[in-house]
This record gives structure tokens, C-alpha cells and sequence, in this order.
């Protein structure tokens, strides 16, 4: 689960990470208010207004049809006003938010951190994140702070740099220090480099993060080490343990079908495609995605309905999946183990009769327990559904639809 | 004989008296399998479907020989059932459940290192040796006793993959769900080179999916030891790239992980791979021919 920059930071601070200070504001006058204030405990006299969704880019992102970016620099108070009026309610397009872009409902206006002083302020790069090859969590950093780190590692492979977590000692002092010399510091900015390393793995482990990523790392002018950013990713099989993360997840981010698909317990992924699919198990859904294009189609969506393929479900699902005007044919491909067939199959019938009006055609493929029956069910019911038994003969019926 | 579990296999059943094991449970012992028991804290001297239920592991090992254990345990406490099955002997150890927390598996993983035995899973859809023993969730009909032997991330794709085998005129020694989680016991090249060892199996067929390094590692082993064809199949080349906030995920896989990706490593490294997934058991069927001819 993604979680703003602002929830991020405020989780990170909570642990001792040292971050550049915000507040955050969802209108045009609580910018200013907030600007005020951080003023008052910073004594900051510019101000970064910063676009609050779920996807990065935000500094080359462009509000749609205007040239606000979605992060600007104020330098008075007008400033904090206009920026935050352009940006406050406007769609957002970033190049990973896609052309649709997101509305942004919050700003986080935030002190000036590249102020001058003794010494010239260096940018870095810090993740944290499992490394599934070997099973434990890493530390990855790099000099290159700012950047995108993808480059870096095409370019610049040995820039970056890993430390790897031992799970039964957790992180070691020494890599703390390891990744400030490598980092190039020394002084007050190394010891506070093992610090900031210190407590971001502290966070890291203590909520069951799945990933950090702190793009860019500050080391100030006066040689503090602050998170400028904060990419904070959840392990969501984890968040039974941390109610108050949980409670930090924002709806508004996510796709609205999408939200209701999992409110009845349906994985479902929105896709660009023309052919809807309904499948059970997550692996025979993408195989099945994979069919729709090998026939010429595009698949639509990633539906799946899991073990329990009633007549509710099905309904919940074919009223997900149309409501896609996209979807000109609908794939269903169940195979019964448990579940029988010849239930699925009157699910499917009795859901098409309630719903009434379906008007794409539709392909069911059922093998497995009494997949016979079942087939015999679907072509008794005197519907517009074609039924299939081997997966090839469904790849056929998708290529005629479409034909 | 095939690998794993086989009609020799004592199992158990963690979480035996919970409506998934019970359920399970059932299904094993219809088909054969030889459950010797269960292990449901607190409820320890009952019976549950005329099988002893014991408290801990260690006591469904010392009284009824367990060497094989099944978990249906739910996710907050499955790493922990996971840890108690190895610490009391058990040689192979099953984990259906989904949904564990990755920090808990990091302990698991690491908790395992020094015991002498095999984790399969979890969420997983367990191992099955056609006509001996089912120790896991899948349909048992599907798998028709031959010498096709199947490795696999995903549950309901290994029972399709079965069925064409089966269709193709041929059957299944052993079909091992590897699980798609993140962090698994056992991996796409152990389950490769415990099949590819196994005398009872003449074919092997490697089903993967979008994600991690697992299919690459597994199709540079068979390159240099495959005595056997191999058939693969990647799910997932219609996906769109994941859902994730920065690209940290890709960097520390090394190589590419797309479905493309994987499919040319494993064709460069002499495995027959189907752009289609209904041209599993075909390709199989085919392979065994060229390899007589």
C-alpha cells in the first residue's frame, strides 16, 4: 500500500529520521496558514509547495493545460497562494500518472532546504527494499541523489551501492558508517548520515515496510542529513499489525472500480483492452490475458473471482467488468476443482437473467468437475454464451466474436 | 515413488480442526493420502475425522512417526507453524496459507538454513504424486498417474497444465506448487532438479509468471544438467509493468523480469516454451516424440 509524501514523513520523524519540515493543506488560505507557521518554527523565508498524490515525477509533471509543475518554489507569501491555487483541485500529469494524470486535493508546503552556508548542500540517494534472490532486506545507495536512480543503474552501475541486512542481528553499526565513507562524508555530516541510516532501517522494520525510497537524501549547507522526499510503501499482508498505517490509505488515489471490486473481495485490475475476462486464480488469469491477445483481442482487465464462483459473485463480477465501455466480449474461464462446474455454470446463467441487459457476447470456458454438465447448462439456457470446454476452443471463440 | 510426498508419507495437518483443514483434510484422505493426524493447540487428545489431534508438532512426531506436515494455519500465525514443523523434525513441510507477512518469512527463511528440511510454499497449492499421495489443495481427478512431472507458481494454471498433459495422452509423477509469494521455501531450480533426478519422470514442465529471477536461475541450471525435455510457459506477458512507487524492485533483480524477458533466457537455454497456454500438454507430447524419433 502507497502512502503520501507527507504520512510518509511524519512516520519517519516518529522514528528519529530527519526530514525536511512540513505542513500540509488542502486549500489555497491553509497554504498561506501553513506557510505562516512553518515560518514561525523554522525560519524558513522560502517555501517548496509540493503536489500530494501517489506517483513521482511530480517536479517535471505539468498541472493539465498550464506550465504550473507540480512542485514550485514560493519566495513570498503571494507566491504560496497562487502556486498552491494552481495546483489545489487541478490534474496533475506526471510522466508515471499516465495522460489521464491525478487530481491533487492536498499540497504539502515545505521549508527551504537548499539554503547557502559553510558548505555546498549534496544530493543522495537511499532505498530500502527486500531482495528477493536472497530473501533479506538490503540497504541501496547511491551518490547520485535526484537523479532517476533506473539511470544511474544503467549508466553508472558502480555508483550504486547495497548493504544486505542479516535478519538475526538486523542492521550493523559498521554498515551504518560503510555507507556514510561511501558516501563521501565525514564529520558532523558522516556521524549524522549513521544516524539518519540508523533509524530509516529502524522504520523500515518496525512497519512492516514492503519499500523506502528517499529520493533525493539531503546533506545541507550546514552539514544536517534530511529526507527530502519519502516514497513509503506497506506490506499489506502486514497491515493487520498497524492499524494506524492501514488508516493512512487514501482512497481518492486509487481506480473507484477498482475499490469496489475489492470491497466484494474480487481482485481486479482496469486495463486498456477490449476483451473482459473472469477467471479463477490469479496465474490462470494472466495465462488468460495472455489468450485474448494471442487472438487478436486486448485484454480489458485482470479479474479474479478466487475459489467461490456463485451466482453473486459471478454477477458482482460481470457488473464490474462492464461497466468498462471498452469491453466489447467477456471471457470467462473457470477451472472447477473444488468448485464444481455445473454450479458455476448456473451461477453464470442465473446472473445473466438477473442482470437482463447484457449486450457483449459471452465466452464460457469450464473444465474440470462435471464440465460436461455444465457445458449442457450453458447452451440449454437459450442465452447468447458460447461455451467451451479446452482452452483452445475458448482462443477460437474469442477470435470469432471479434471477427 | 516420485518426489516429495508419496503413499509412504506420514502427514499431518497444522490447523487440522479449522474449516480450511478440515475441509482439506477430508479431501486428502479420500484420495489416499496417509494423514496420521493433526495439530491444533489446546486441542490436543481429540479426535477429528478418527485422527488423533495432538498440541504440538514434536508430539505428531514421537507418537505418530509425522514426517510430513501440511499448513493451513491463518497468516498472523503460519511462520510461526512453519518454524514449530522444522524444529520437530519434519522432512517436508507444506504451507498453503497466503497473505504472510514478508518480514515473517525473512525469519522463516532464515530459521531454516540449519534444519535438515524442505519448505514448500506457502501460498502455494502444495505437492501431489498422481496416485500415491495429494498433500495439498488442487482437484486430485485431474491428475492421472504418468510420467510428466510439473513445477509451478500458480495453483489453477498447474491443474490446466495437468489436464492437457493428461488430454495429450500422457500423466503426471509429481506436480510441486512452488507458490508466487515473494520469499518461498523451495525454489523453481530445486523443484526442476528434484524432478529432473527422479527415475519416474521422463518430462518436465516449468510454468512462471511476471516477477523475480526464479525462471532465469532455474533455465541456467537446466542448460548445463537437463538429461530430460522441458517445457515452459510464462504467464503474465499481457501485464502491464507493476504497481510500485519507485524502480528500486527491477534494479535488484538484476536482469529483466518481464514475461518476454524470461521467455528468451529459458528458449537460449534449450527449454521449449509455448506463447500459448493451451499448448502445454501439446508442446510436452511433442517433445517426448522428437526425443524417441
Amino acid at each position: 500500500m502507497n502512502i503520501h509524501e507527507y504520512q510518509g514523513k511524519e512516520v519517519l520523524k516518529s522514528f528519529g529520521v530527519a526530514i525536511q519540515e512540513g505542513i500540509v493543506a488542502d486549500t489555497p488560505e491553509n497554504a498561506v496558514k501553513a506557510a505562516q507557521e512553518l515560518q514561525k518554527q523554522t525560519g524558513t523565508g522560502w517555501w517548496v509547495i509540493k503536489s500530494q498524490i501517489h506517483a513521482g515525477g511530480r517536479g517535471k509533471g505539468k498541472i493539465k493545460g498550464t506550465e504550473q509543475r507540480g512542485v514550485a518554489l514560493a519566495k513570498s507569501l503571494d507566491d504560496v497562494k497562487n502556486i498552491s491555487t494552481n495546483i489545489l483541485g487541478n490534474v496533475l500529469v506526471t510522466i508515471q500518472t499516465g495522460e489521464a494524470g491525478k487530481k491533487v486535493n492536498k499540497v504539502l508546503v515545505s521549508q527551504d532546504v537548499y539554503y547557502p552556508g559553510e558548505s555546498q548542500p549534496k544530493e543522495f540517494y537511499i532505498s530500502v527494499l527486500l531482495n528477493r534472490n536472497t530473501g533479506r532486506n538490503i540497504i541501496m545507495y547511491s551518490t547520485e541523489g535526484g537523479m532517476d536512480i533506473e539511470e544511474v543503474a544503467h549508466n553508472t552501475p558502480h555508483l550504486i551501492h547495497k548493504e544486505e541486512i542479516d535478519p538475526k542481528v538486523g542492521l550493523q553499526a559498521f554498515q551504518a558508517r560503510k555507507v556514510a565513507f561511501n558516501l563521501g562524508l565525514e564529520g558532523t555530516a558522516h556521524k549524522e548520515m549513521v544516524r539518519f541510516v540508523t533509524a530509516l532501517y529502524k522504520a523500515y522494520d518496525s512497519i512492516d515496510a514492503a519499500m523506502f525510497e528517499i529520493n533525493p537524501v539531503l546533506k545541507t549547507s550546514d552539514n544536517k542529513i534530511i529526507a527530502v522526499d519519502s516514497k513509503v510503501n506497506l506490506d499489506e499482508n502486514a497491515l493487520f499489525r498497524h492499524p494506524d498505517l492501514a488508516a493512512l490509505r487514501d482512497i481518492s488515489e486509487e481506480d473507484a472500480t477498482e475499490v469496489e471490486a475489492g470491497e466484494h473481495n474480487l481482485n481486479y485490475v482496469k486495463l486498456d483492452g477490449n476483451v473482459g475476462c473472469m477467471v479463477n486464480g490469479a496465474g490462470l488469469a494472466m495465462a488468460t490475458m495472455d489468450i485474448i491477445k494471442l487472438s487478436g483481442g486486448e485484454p480489458a482487465n485482470f479479474l479474479d473471482v478466487g475459489g467461490t464462483a456463485n451466482a453473486q459473485r459471478v454477477e458482482q463480477a460481470f457488473r464490474i467488468i462492464l461497466k468498462d465501455p471498452n469491453v466489447k466480449a467477456i471471457l470467462v474461464n473457470i477451472f472447477g476443482g473444488i468448485v464444481r462446474c455445473d454450479r458455476v455454470a448456473q451461477g453464470i446463467v442465473d446472473a445473466y437473467k438477473n442482470m437482463g441487459n447484457i449486450k457483449v457476447p459471452i465466452i464460457v470456458r469450464l473444465q474440470g468437475t462435471n464440465a460436461e454438465e455444465a457445458k449442457s447448462i450453458i447452451d440449454q439456457s437459450g442465452l447468447k454464451v458460447y461455451s467451451a470446454i479446452q482452452l483452445q476452443e475458448a482462443a477460437d471463440l474469442v477470435k470469432k466474436v471479434l471477427a | 515413488m516420485g518426489v516429495l510426498v508419496n503413499k509412504k508419507s506420514k502427514v499431518i495437518v497444522q490447523g487440522f480442526t479449522g474449516s480450511e483443514g478440515t475441509f482439506h483434510a477430508t479431501q486428502m484422505i479420500e484420495f489416499g493420502t496417509n494423514v496420521v493426524g493433526g495439530v491444533t493447540p489446546g486441542k490436543g487428545g481429540q479426535k477429528h475425522l478418527d485422527k488423533p489431534v495432538f498440541n504440538t508438532v514434536a508430539q505428531a512426531v514421537s507418537e505418530a512417526q509425522a514426517d510430513t506436515s501440511i499448513i493451513f494455519v491463518p497468516p498472523a500465525f503460519a511462520a510461526d507453524a512453519i518454524m514449530e514443523a522444522a524444529e520437530a523434525g519434519i522432512k517436508v513441510i507444506i504451507c498453503i496459507t497466503e497473505g504472510i507477512p514478508t518480514k515473517d518469512m525473512i525469519q522463516v527463511k532464515e530459521y531454516l538454513k540449519d534444519k535438515d528440511c524442505r519448505l514448500v510454499g506457502p501460498n502455494c497449492p502444495g505437492v501431489i504424486t498422481a496416485g500415491e499421495a495429494k498433500v495439498g489443495i488442487m482437484p486430485g481427478f485431474v491428475f492421472k498417474k504418468g510420467k510428466i512431472g510439473i513445477v509451478s507458481k500458480s495453483g489453477t494454471l498447474t491443474y490446466e497444465a495437468a489436464d492437457q498433459v493428461v488430454k495429450s495422452g500422457l500423466g503426471i509423477s509429481t506436480a510441486i506448487g512452488i507458490g508466487g509469494d515473494p520469499i518461498i521455501g523451495t525454489t523453481t531450480k530445486e523443484a526442476v532438479e528434484l524432478l529432473m533426478n527422479d527415475p519416474e519422470t521422463d518430462g518436465i514442465i516449468m510454468i512462471g509468471e511476471i516477477g523475480g529471477g526464479m525462471e532465469a536461475e532455474a533455465a541456467r541450471w537446466i542448460k548445463n544438467n537437463a538429461t530430460k525435455p522441458v517445457v515452459g510457459f510464462i504467464a503474465g506477458q499481457t501485464a502491464p509493468p507493476g504497481r510500485r512507487m519507485g524502480h528500486a524492485g527491477a534494479i535488484v533483480g538484476g536482469a529483466d523480469d518481464t514475461a518476454a524477458a524470461k521467455m528468451k533466457i529459458m528458449r537460449s537455454c534449450g527449454i521449449t516454451v509455448v506463447d500459448s497456454p493451451a499448448g502445454i500438454g501439446a508442446a510436452m507430447a511433442q517433445a517426448l516424440e522428437t526425443i524417441k524419433a
